[in-house]
């Protein structure tokens, strides 16, 4: 699969698909998407990156081991369950700040909660891939 | 009625498997996290009990979605007890896995994933809906799946199949039911769903709908025709796991039967003759199958299998006396299998193997050691006053109300096959003259472990064995709690009230 085309596309694909995966997550409140869809677009992008210029450079993107997303993704979710406790509220219930923010619109409690999910499927994908592609 | 004791086993838990994450490569650290977890939970389930005792029935809406929309939480006498006893063999495996679990196990996770699969436990026993109980069940096979593939020994991967494959058949059929009752009610709150499928004008298709949560919970618990995945994969992980898996997994099916078939679905006669038939056969099946084993592991395997049998038997006669027997054996049993998967570690570490007919002499060797494992022993056995004496007297007194005496023949059948199989087991490990064992050079023997090791695994026996003496010993108290969940099982206005506050 060395192709110059296809190593070409996916330098410019990398980021595009990262940017649409950033879009369907902010979007999966209220319309189809989410943490979960978004997370495995995101893993897709490092795929398609690691099928035109092998694992090791890609990994040499990411910088760090993928597994660490999971502890912090976890944690991100944990904690926006959690934070209402902290206000008399019962577990899980959303808060929402009252002004909305530019781009973003509303910002919640649900959105960390989406983003720490986001962050655990491309902790988990990417581990699992990069894992297999070791033993090939 | 915001309260947030409630979900607090179950978040603490997922507190303690990100921070046991993050210290991914510190083994140490690990162990250090897993047993001061454990500790902390077993305080936070013990005030959750005493409140639960003080108050009554504790509820927590989800996200404050009032019931019947929302996810509700529900920390009855029962569930708080459970939660409780999740917590005690939580700690005790936790103390149990840092002398046992080999550092390769824990590369790979070994801990985060006990603590995840103790989430998914606590979580099954406080849930009110009953779709949510279906994803603390996914949680907990997720974890146990991980559990008991970790180490990839070839044994290992042979008794996950089997053990996946039926978890995962169970799992659609329990689905299958919800869908169904979801059709029939259109209600998943458990308390809503009591009142709303006594409503229903198609009885046929409820019974239909009952007959597969029993199904797909008697599969999980093992019981008669659906047992055979228990006893062909939890003699395979280490010790450590099998304990956890002996003591709680099948635990928490007969939980759900115990909730669902006293909550939603009120047996006739016909659903409590065939529970009365399937706990016979599950009493008999076990003790035969037990009878047949040479390796101490599977033997206590089939045993579980058997004393299924007898929590089933309780819910078969359905009324307050057997139900409060059930309840007994059940916080008996979930102690004392625990205890005995680790005892069978111990023994392991002590000679190197499982075979009855290799080990020997252990009494002569280690008397102190054989005498803690005789407690665990003549508890199973149900020598009174031990433990297990007293949810067997409940069951039986129950079953003799309703003059079930084919039921009692079983129960007292399955007895005596229990002290049959425990006196030959302990007349073949511990008295038979020893022989001489070859050293195998992958073990590392007990002797041989260093001194807080030896010291972690002794400490987590020697504490369920303090426990199962003091349930045998302060039955009374117990007992009164027992009864008191098992009226609230016969009658659960209470448990409806608190959901729904009508």
């Amino acid at each position: 699969m060395k192709t110059i085309i296809f190593k070409s596309a996916s330098v410019y694909l990398l980021p595009l698909l990262l940017l649409f995966s950033v879009f369907i997550l902010l979007r999966g409140h209220y319309l189809p998407g989410g943490g979960f869809v978004g997370g495995l677009m995101a893993s897709i992008a490092f795929v398609i990156h690691s099928f035109a210029n092998g694992v090791e450079n890609t990994k040499n993107i990411v910088k760090f081991h993928p597994g660490f997303l999971m502890p912090v993704g976890l944690a991100l979710a944990l904690l926006a369950g959690s934070l209402p406790l902290f206000m008399g509220e019962t577990f899980m219930t959303g808060l929402w700040m009252d002004q909305p923010v530019p781009v973003i619109g509303t910002v919640g409690t649900a959105l960390f909660f989406d983003t720490g999910v986001y962050l655990v499927v491309i902790g988990v994908t990417l581990t699992i891939i990069f894992t297999i592609s070791e033993g090939l | 009625m915001s309260n947030p004791y409630i979900v607090l086993p179950v978040i603490f838990q997922l507190f303690v498997a990100v921070t046991l994450m993050f210290s991914w490569t510190n083994k140490n650290l690990q162990k250090l996290i897993s047993v001061v977890g454990s500790l902390i939970a077993l305080l936070i389930s013990i005030l959750l009990l005493l409140k639960v005792n003080q108050e009554g029935i504790q509820t927590m809406q989800a996200g404050g979605w009032i019931a019947p929309f929302g996810i509700t939480f529900v920390a009855d006498t029962l569930s708080a007890l459970l939660v409780l006893l999740t917590a005690i063999s939580g700690l005790a495996v936790s103390v149990f896995s840092v002398g046992s679990v080999r550092n390769a196990r824990i590369r790979f996770g070994y801990f985060p994933i006990l603590h995840l699969l103790i989430m998914g436990l606590s979580g099954a026993f406080l849930t009110g809906d009953i779709f949510n109980l279906y994803v603390w069940f996914e949680i907990i096979i997720i974890s146990s799946f991980v559990l008991i593939t970790i180490g990839g020994e070839k044994a290992q991967l042979e008794g996950a199949i089997k053990y996946v494959a039926m978890n995962l058949l169970a799992s659609v059929v329990f689905l299958t039911a919800i869908a169904i009752l979801y059709g029939l009610t259109g209600s998943l709150n458990m308390a809503d769903l009591s009142l709303q499928v006594a409503k229903v004008e198609n009885r046929g298709l409820v019974n239909v709908t009952a007959i597969l949560f029993l199904v797909g919970f008697g599969i999980k618990s093992a019981v008669f025709p659906l047992y055979f995945w228990l006893p062909a994969s939890y003699h395979t992980p280490p010790p450590a796991i099998s304990a956890i898996f002996g003591g709680l997994l099948t635990k928490v099916g007969v939980y759900a039967m115990l909730r669902v078939f006293t909550l939603i679905f009120i047996p006739d006669t016909f659903l409590t003759a065939v529970i009365t038939i399937m706990a016979m056969l599950t009493i008999f099946s076990g003790a035969v199958g037990a009878l047949m084993q040479n390796n101490i592991r599977k033997v206590f395997s089939y045993l579980i299998i058997c004393h299924i049998g007898f929590m089933l038997a309780g819910l078969g006669v359905y009324s307050t006396l057997a139900l409060a027997g059930a309840v007994f054996y059940l916080v008996h049993d979930i102690v004392v299998k625990t205890n005995l998967f680790m005892i069978s570690g111990l023994i392991f570490k002590f000679k190197g193997t499982y075979s009855m007919r290799l080990l020997g002499g252990f009494y002569k060797e280690q008397p102190l050691i054989s005498l803690l494992i005789a407690i665990s022993l003549f508890s199973l056995v149900g020598i009174p006053p031990l433990s297990g004496f007293w949810g067997k007297l409940l069951i039986i007194q129950g079953a003799l109300d309703s003059a079930n005496i084919l039921l009692i023949g079983f129960i007292v059948l399955g007895s005596f096959l229990t002290l049959f199989i425990i006196a030959r087991l302990w007349s073949e490990v511990f008295w038979k003259d020893p022989q001489e064992l070859p050293k195998k050079e992958h073990i590392k023997y007990f002797n041989e472990l260093k001194p807080l090791k030896k010291q972690a695994m002794l400490a987590s026996v020697v504490f369920l064995s303090i426990l199962s003496l003091g349930i045998g010993f302060g039955a009374e108290w117990v007992m009164r709690m027992a009864m008191h969940i098992a009226e609230n099982l016969m009658d659960p206005s209470a448990y409806i009230q608190a959901v729904l506050g009508t």
